[in-house]
């Protein structure tokens, strides 16, 4: 795809006037006709790779609007609920799933087949370049885009030696001496790294691709909301929800554990940015497996716990109300509820469920807020910090709808069974506890408690190989890519003559990439270097020089 | 001087730069205004004496009657014109940078002073700036001043009204060295992308300009000129977003996330944005693509980094891990 990508050769490739001094230069490997037919396709296959970039960017869109099952599959089942007409669509469009779908696949799959039918023919004809000997002298060096020309009364011979290692000496392929070819000129070429990063740029790409191909499959990534105090230990069983890759073995997850001993947050307390977090830390007792020692580890958000095959990461944290809850029949349940934030208050919305309850079940949802303040009837929270926690539920009786089996979520209630304690209908009653405090049931069906809080970490545990390969491809790519944009392919031709008694040199450069500037300035330079004397531009001077 | 006294600097040092950037602009106006009442005159001559003699147009300018008597003293004001604007332009980069560095030392613990929207867009504009004046002499871009002040009144303006923020210490999300580098390169190719995009724009106006034979064509380069212009500016800012976009993002996405590519929004549309980038160098180099088609590319790619910018972080940005960006 990259015939001529960040590199336009001007001048002798693509001889615009058709002189036939410019043309007979470089002479081409092939025959005209192929050399069309080659040009053709080269021309063909960017235009297509062109269009297929275009294409990639265009489909990369979708997913960043519509919510994505691999990304929040949360979000998906809200949208989803939310526009039950265009669902169908959608799903069979892929669009909850875009990166995986088998059109965004065939995007970039076609543009990586171009991008292989470009580097594997390109490399080859780099190959042949660079062994290649610098071109022959055009013959009249005074067409080309920098000149520059003067008498000496040096002799030729020495003045090509002193040419050769200046050249040398500016990092340039100089020609071999050539009697027979061209005696009277010396050919030097310098800028083929240009080239070759812009191929390390475009394997790069592959090499990266195959990495980040590797870890989707083959790695896993999952989520666990462990209360401080508890463990976790890394079976399927532990996580809340985990995305394996399609080619991931459950057995293959490392035999870690470990035990959240400690939870430490600090909240910004005045100033524009109050209730800011400054700092949130865990602290993790952990064992690689159950053989090896115990070991202390302070988790923070920046600073994952990286062991051999698993990274355990802090996401988030929140807080978890000790509730008691004691029913009609006397029979007391207790234990923290996870609670989940929803919003930077940490105001945070629970459900406590009580399936042994008897003679009926009972449930309750609500809201645990830090900082608890109101005003009239809505209460929220001030303060992300537990200054003044209090826990503000409805409570309801009956059928939690747990028996038939089905899962349910934990932190929804089915409302479906079960009737609210009401004052009167449609006033329910709202439990509102501080810590400590206990509220009877309505009709003696028990009564409930807020004990206090624990607070939870959420912490992602994910194992991601093939990261070491798609780093170094895209850090090789980079290096390439600067290489390809950045170094100057340039020719230069120095031909001494011998005229009477005295000797012409002339000095000539070409540049063969985009935009590139200072090749009068260098060849001027080179002049000067030769001899020549200070000159202030090289045009002036060929006509000075002509005797 | 405590943080509060570093914010309150900050926020005069750029509301300051603000006000020197405008009046740089009406230098420039006035450089402009002065040059192209000149040239139009002189091309009407021209036109009417090839007209009533029918010779050609070579020998037209001949017969061009010498310029005027106000005619130095008219270029002489242009030219000081120009100058003031570009020594206005220096002032309130200084004192921009001035804001850029004091609004590091406005919070408590000191960090780099692109921790949020407003900051983000405080510093891109100053690269913008610096870009330009670095880049004045060796690419003669005086013809930009007027582009390139009028750009930073505007953005300002808007960081000023929209964005604002008070200065103060980063979310726990943010604390790493990553933002310095992440974000840092990232801003620094936003400016070099901004300044390509106000050649690419250039370099498309240039040829109707030409056609329609008003003067303003004449104050701008040649299309040859600000094409290689526009790319080789883009030639710099395609490196530093693939290293901020595609490496230094993803290894602090290894970090704080655990994962080095989510398909965040943000990241999704980092990614477009290369990518169209990436369309803009080819075409560059492709027979049918080059000029018109690449610059209109570029100028899609600099879109797509806006929308970045703006609009995922204001209307997507809900489901984004980038959120604090927004905030």
């Amino acid at each position: 795809m990259t015939d001529t990508a960040l590199d336009t050769s001007a001048g002798l490739e693509s001889p615009r006037d058709g002189s036939p001094d410019v043309s007979r230069e470089a002479p081409p490997p092939l025959g005209p006709r192929e050399l069309v037919r080659w040009a053709w396709r080269q021309l063909t296959s960017m235009r297509t790779a062109l269009l297929l970039l275009l294409l990639l960017a265009l489909a990369a869109i979708p997913g960043s609007v519509v919510p994505q099952r691999d990304v929040d599959s949360l979000a998906v089942s809200r949208w989803r609920a939310d526009h039950p007409t265009l669902t169908p669509v959608y799903e069979r469009l892929g669009l909850f799933s875009v990166y995986d779908s088998a059109w965004f696949s065939a995007v970039y799959l076609l543009l990586m087949v171009s991008l292989v039918g470009c580097i594997v023919p390109r490399t080859a004809v780099y190959w042949r370049a660079l062994r290649a000997a610098p071109p022959r002298a055009p013959k009249n060096l005074r067409r080309l885009p920098a000149y520059s020309t003067f008498w000496t009364d040096a002799e030729p011979d020495a003045v090509r030696a002193q040419a050769r290692a200046l050249l040398r000496g500016r990092h340039y392929r100089v020609a071999r001496d050539d009697p027979d070819g061209q005696p009277d000129a010396v050919s030097a070429e310098r800028g083929h790294l240009r080239e070759a990063g812009n191929l390390l740029f475009h394997i790069s790409v592959i090499v990266v691709l195959v990495g980040f191909a590797y870890g989707q499959l083959l790695g896993y990534k999952g989520g666990a909301i462990v209360m401080v105090g508890r463990g976790f230990s890394n079976t399927l069983s532990q996580y809340d929800d985990f995305n394996p890759g399609s080619l991931f073995d459950p057995d293959g997850l490392a035999p870690v554990s470990f035990d959240v001993k400690d939870f430490d947050v600090r909240f910004l307390r005045s100033g524009p940015q109050a209730g800011q977090p400054v700092d949130f830390a865990a602290d993790l007792a952990y064992r690689e497996d159950p053989a090896s020692p115990e070991r202390d580890y302070r988790l923070k958000v920046n600073e994952p716990l990286q062991l051999d095959g698993v990274s355990v990461f802090l996401v988030g944290h929140g807080y978890a109300p000790v509730m008691t809850v004691t029913d009609g029949d006397g029979n007391v349940t207790k234990g923290p509820v996870v609670f989940l934030p929803q919003d930077a208050s940490f105001a945070s919305f629970g459900v406590l469920k009580v399936p042994d309850g008897s003679p009926e079940q009972l449930g309750f949802e609500g809201m645990f807020y830090p900082t608890y303040a109101s005003t009239g009837q809505d209460p929220y929270s001030a303060f992300p910090d537990a200054l003044r926690p209090v826990v503000s539920l409805f409570g309801y009786y009956g059928d939690l709808g747990m028996d038939d089996g089905a899962p349910q979520s934990v932190y929804e209630l089915d409302t479906s069974g079960l009737t609210r304690f009401e004052r009167a209908p449609g006033n329910p009653v709202r439990f509102d506890l501080e810590p400590g405090e206990t509220i009877a049931l309505p009709d003696g069906k028990g009564s409930i408690r807020f004990d206090g809080y624990r607070r939870w970490v959420k912490l992602q545990v994910s194992d991601t190989p093939g990261k070491g390969l798609a780093l170094s491809g895209m850090v090789l790519g980079l290096l390439g890519l600067m290489a390809s944009l950045f170094v100057r392919r340039r020719r230069a031709w120095v031909r001494v003559t011998r005229q009477d008694d005295h000797t012409l040199v002339e000095v000539a450069g070409l540049d063969r990439s985009t935009a590139a500037e200072g090749l009068d300035d260098e060849v001027r330079r080179l002049a000067e270097a030769l001899g020549a004397p200070a000159l202030t531009d090289t045009t002036s001077s060929s006509r000075r020089a002509t005797p | 001087m405590t943080t509060a006294d570093f914010a309150v600097i900050s926020d005069r040092a750029i509301m300051f730069a603000g006000i020197i950037y405008a009046l740089a602009l009406l230098a420039h106006l006035l450089e402009w205004a002065g040059s192209l009442s000149r040239p139009a005159q002189a091309a009407r001559v021209v036109v009417t004496t090839a007209v009533t003699t029918g010779a050609p147009a070579g020998g037209a300018t001949a017969l061009e009657p010498p310029p005027p008597a106000g005619e130095d003293q008219r270029a002489l004001r242009v030219e000081t014109a120009g100058r003031v604007g570009v020594a206005l332009t220096a002032v309130a980069a200084a004192l921009h940078l001035t804001g850029v560095v004091t609004r590091a030392f406005a919070s408590d613990p000191v960090r780099v002073p692109w921790g949020n929207m407003y900051e983000f867009t405080i510093a891109g504009a100053l690269g913008v700036s610096v870009i330009y004046l670095a880049l004045l002499r060796r690419l003669r871009l005086r013809w930009m001043g007027l582009f390139v002040t009028a750009f930073e009144v505007v953005v300002l303006m808007a960081a000023n009204l929209l964005l604002e923020q008070a200065a103060g210490p980063l979310v726990p999300a943010l604390h790493s060295y990553w933002l310095a580098v992440h974000v840092g390169a990232a801003v620094l190719a936003t400016g070099a992308f901004s300044v390509g995009a106000l050649a690419s724009t250039a370099y498309l106006l240039r040829g109707p300009l030409e056609r329609r034979g008003g003067a303003v064509a004449e104050m701008l380069p040649s299309r040859d000129a600000l094409d290689r212009l526009a790319y080789r500016v883009h030639a710099v800012g395609f490196p530093l977003w693939t290293f901020a976009a595609l490496i230094a993002g993803p290894i602090w996405a290894e970090y704080a996330w655990g994962s080095y590519w989510n398909w965040d929004p943000k990241e999704v549309w980092a990614f477009i944005t290369w990518v169209v980038y990436a369309a803009y160098l080819h075409a560059r180099a492709t027979a049918g693509w080059r000029g018109r088609t690449a610059a209109i590319i570029a100028l899609v790619a600099f879109a797509t980094l806006l929308f970045n910018f703006v609009g995922i972080n204001f209307f997507f940005g809900a489901t984004s891990q980038h959120s604090y960006a927004g905030g």
